[in-house]
C-alpha cells in the first residue's frame, strides 16, 4: 500500500502541493486526474524520491520511502515515462532489459535478451526491433518499449506518467488496453497520471483528482461520473468555466 | 545615485562566483568518492576511452603538427636576431612537451568532448533519461559521470604525449625541408637538450586537463536548464569554463613544477 500524508512541495515562490492525502491499495490501479502543470508529475516523482518533499510523509507497505533502502526500494518499481526516456545509445533490447544487465538483478547476457524479447512481445512489438535504437522507432513503438521496460524486472508497483500523451486515438487505446492488461496479469500496483478521460475510464480502478496542490476528490471510477464535485464534474466534462479557472 | 550600489552588485558576483565553485567542488568530490565504491560499470568506462581518447587523436594530432612546425619557423626567425638558429630543435621540444602540447590538446579536447559530453548528458536530463537511470536503481553520477571523468584523466595524457611526438615531428619536417636542418643533427639537438621531467611534467598537466574537460562536461549536463536553450547554454558553459580552467591550472602547475 502506498500512503502519502500531507505531502508539501514548493520550488521557489511556486507552492504545488499543499498537503496531499491520498491512499493506494495493494493491487489496485489508481489514476491521479488535473490540468496541466499542477503538479501531477511532482507528487509521482516524490513517491519515487525523484523530488524531496518539503512536509508529509510518503510510505510503501508502511515504510517511509526517504528512509527505505535505496536500491531495494527502486527494485520494486517500473515506470513508463511521458515521453518513454529510452537511451538513445543502447539498443532497444538493452533500453527493455536494463535493470537485468547490471546491479542486483544482473543475469546471463542471453537471459536479459531473452526475457527483452519476451517483454517486446508482451507489448505487441516483433523481436526484429530489438536491435534498433529508440530513434528509429515511431512514438508509439517508445511508448510499447517504454512499458516493456517498465515491467521487465516483473515490479509490484508500476508508474504510469501520461502514457497516452503524443498519440493518435487509436494508439492510445492500444497502450491503455496494454496497461489495463499487464497491470491485472501481473497483480502490480499502479499509479497513473493523465489528463486523457479515455485513459482513465481504462485503466482505473480508483480516481483521484488533484487541484490547488490537494486531493479535491477521490472515489472508485465508476462514482467518477456522479461524483457531484465541481472540480470533478468540470474536468471530466472539459468545461471552460467552473471552479477550474481556465488560464492558469 | 547610491554609490554602494556598485560595490552590492561586485560582492553579488563574487558571491554567485564563489557557490559555483564550492558546488564544482562538491560535484568533484562525489565524482571522486564514487571511485571507492562499486558498482563499477566498465562497458560505459571503455565506450568513453574510445569516444574521448581515440576519437580525439586526429584533432590532437593536427592540432600538434601544425603547430609544431609553425613553432620551429617563429623560433628560427627570432633566434636569427641573436645568431641563435641552433636552437630550433631543442626549443620546439622543449616548448612542446612542457607547454604546447598539453594546453592545445587540452583545448582541443574540451572543444570536442566538454561540448559533447554537456549535450549528451544535458538531453538525457531533458528527456527525463536521468531520472529513469534513478528508476532503474542506477546512480547516474555513477553510470554517466564517473566513466567519463576516469576516461579522460586517463587519456588525454596519452594524447598529449602522442601529440607531442608529432608537434616534435612537425618542426622537424620544417626544420629539415625549410630551414635546411640537417635530419641527424636536429635529431639529436632534440634528445639531448629534452629532460624526462619536460615530458613528465606535461603528462601530469594532460591528465588535470582531461579531469577538468570531462568533470565540466557533466556538471553542466547535469545542471542543464529546460529545452534546447538550457541544452545550448549548459554546451557553451562546459566549453568555456573547461578553457579557462584548462588556462588557470596551467599557470598554477607550472608555478608548481618550474618556478625557481
Amino acid at each position: 500500500m502506498i500512503d502519502l500524508r500531507g505531502v508539501h512541495k514548493a520550488f521557489g515562490s511556486n507552492q504545488v502541493l499543499c498537503g496531499v492525502d491520498l491512499t493506494i491499495e495493494t493491487g489496485t490501479s489508481m489514476v491521479i486526474i488535473g490540468g496541466s502543470g499542477i503538479g501531477k508529475s511532482v507528487l509521482l516523482k516524490s513517491v519515487l524520491g525523484l523530488v524531496l518533499p518539503d512536509r508529509g510523509v510518503i510510505t510503501l507497505d508502511g515504510q517511509d520511502v526517504t528512509t527505505a533502502p535505496r536500491d531495494a526500494f527502486l527494485a520494486r518499481f517500473g515506470m513508463l515515462f511521458q515521453g518513454g526516456a529510452l537511451f538513445d545509445s543502447l539498443p532497444v533490447w538493452q533500453n527493455v532489459a536494463f535493470r537485468l544487465l547490471r546491479g542486483a538483478l544482473r543475469r546471463p547476457r542471453d537471459e536479459a535478451r531473452a526475457i527483452a524479447i519476451e517483454k517486446l512481445r508482451r507489448v505487441g512489438l516483433k523481436a526484429d526491433v530489438a536491435d534498433r535504437f529508440p530513434a528509429e522507432l515511431s512514438g508509439g513503438m517508445q511508448k510499447r518499449v517504454g512499458l516493456a521496460r517498465a515491467i521487465a524486472a516483473e515490479p509490484e508497483v508500476i508508474f504510469f506518467d501520461e502514457p497516452t500523451t503524443g498519440l493518435d486515438p487509436i494508439m492510445a487505446g492500444v497502450i491503455n488496453d496494454l496497461i489495463r492488461e499487464i497491470v491485472t496479469e501481473m497483480g502490480a500496483t499502479a499509479m497513473t497520471i493523465t489528463h486523457d478521460m479515455s485513459s482513465v475510464r481504462a485503466i482505473a480502478d480508483y480516481v483521484a483528482m488533484l487541484h490547488d496542490g490537494v486531493i479535491q476528490w477521490t472515489g472508485p471510477v465508476a462514482d467518477l461520473d456522479a461524483s457531484s464535485d465541481p472540480y470533478v464534474d468540470q474536468f471530466i466534462h472539459g468545461r471552460a468555466t467552473g471552479p477550474i479557472e481556465a488560464v492558469r | 545615485m547610491n554609490v554602494a550600489a556598485p560595490l552590492a552588485r561586485l560582492g553579488r558576483m563574487v558571491l554567485a562566483l564563489m557557490a559555483a565553485i564550492g558546488r564544482i567542488a562538491l560535484f568533484a568530490a562525489e565524482t571522486i568518492s564514487h571511485l571507492f565504491r562499486p558498482p563499477f560499470y566498465g562497458r560505459e568506462f571503455a565506450n568513453a576511452l574510445v569516444q574521448i581518447g581515440w576519437l580525439s587523436l586526429p584533432v590532437v594530432g593536427l592540432t600538434a603538427l601544425f603547430t609544431g612546425g609553425a613553432l620551429a619557423l617563429q623560433i628560427y626567425a627570432g633566434g636569427a636576431r641573436f645568431n641563435a638558429e641552433s636552437v630550433v630543435p631543442s626549443i620546439v621540444a622543449i616548448g612542446m612537451v612542457r607547454e604546447l602540447g598539453p594546453v592545445l590538446g587540452g583545448l582541443m579536447v574540451a572543444a570536442r568532448v566538454a561540448s559533447s559530453i554537456a549535450a549528451e548528458i544535458g538531453t538525457m536530463k531533458v528527456t527525463e533519461q536521468i531520472d529513469a537511470l534513478v528508476t532503474l536503481s542506477t546512480h547516474p553520477m555513477k553510470y554517466l559521470t564517473l566513466p567519463r571523468v576516469l576516461a579522460a584523466t586517463l587519456s588525454v595524457p596519452i594524447l598529449v604525449a602522442v601529440g607531442d611526438s608529432i608537434g616534435i615531428f612537425g618542426g622537424y619536417l620544417v626544420g629539415i625541408t625549410r630551414l635546411d636542418f640537417n635530419p641527424a643533427a636536429y635529431l639529436r639537438n632534440t634528445v639531448d637538450f629534452l629532460e624526462l621531467w619536460d615530458i613528465l611534467s606535461g603528462l601530469i598537466k594532460g591528465a588535470a586537463f582531461g579531469f577538468i574537460v570531462a568533470l565540466m562536461g557533466c556538471y553542466h549536463g547535469m545542471n542543464s536548464g529546460r529545452g534546447a536553450q538550457g541544452v545550448g547554454r549548459a554546451t557553451k558553459s562546459a566549453v568555456v569554463s573547461a578553457s579557462v580552467m584548462i588556462l588557470a591550472a596551467n599557470y598554477l602547475l607550472t608555478e608548481v613544477f618550474f618556478a625557481a
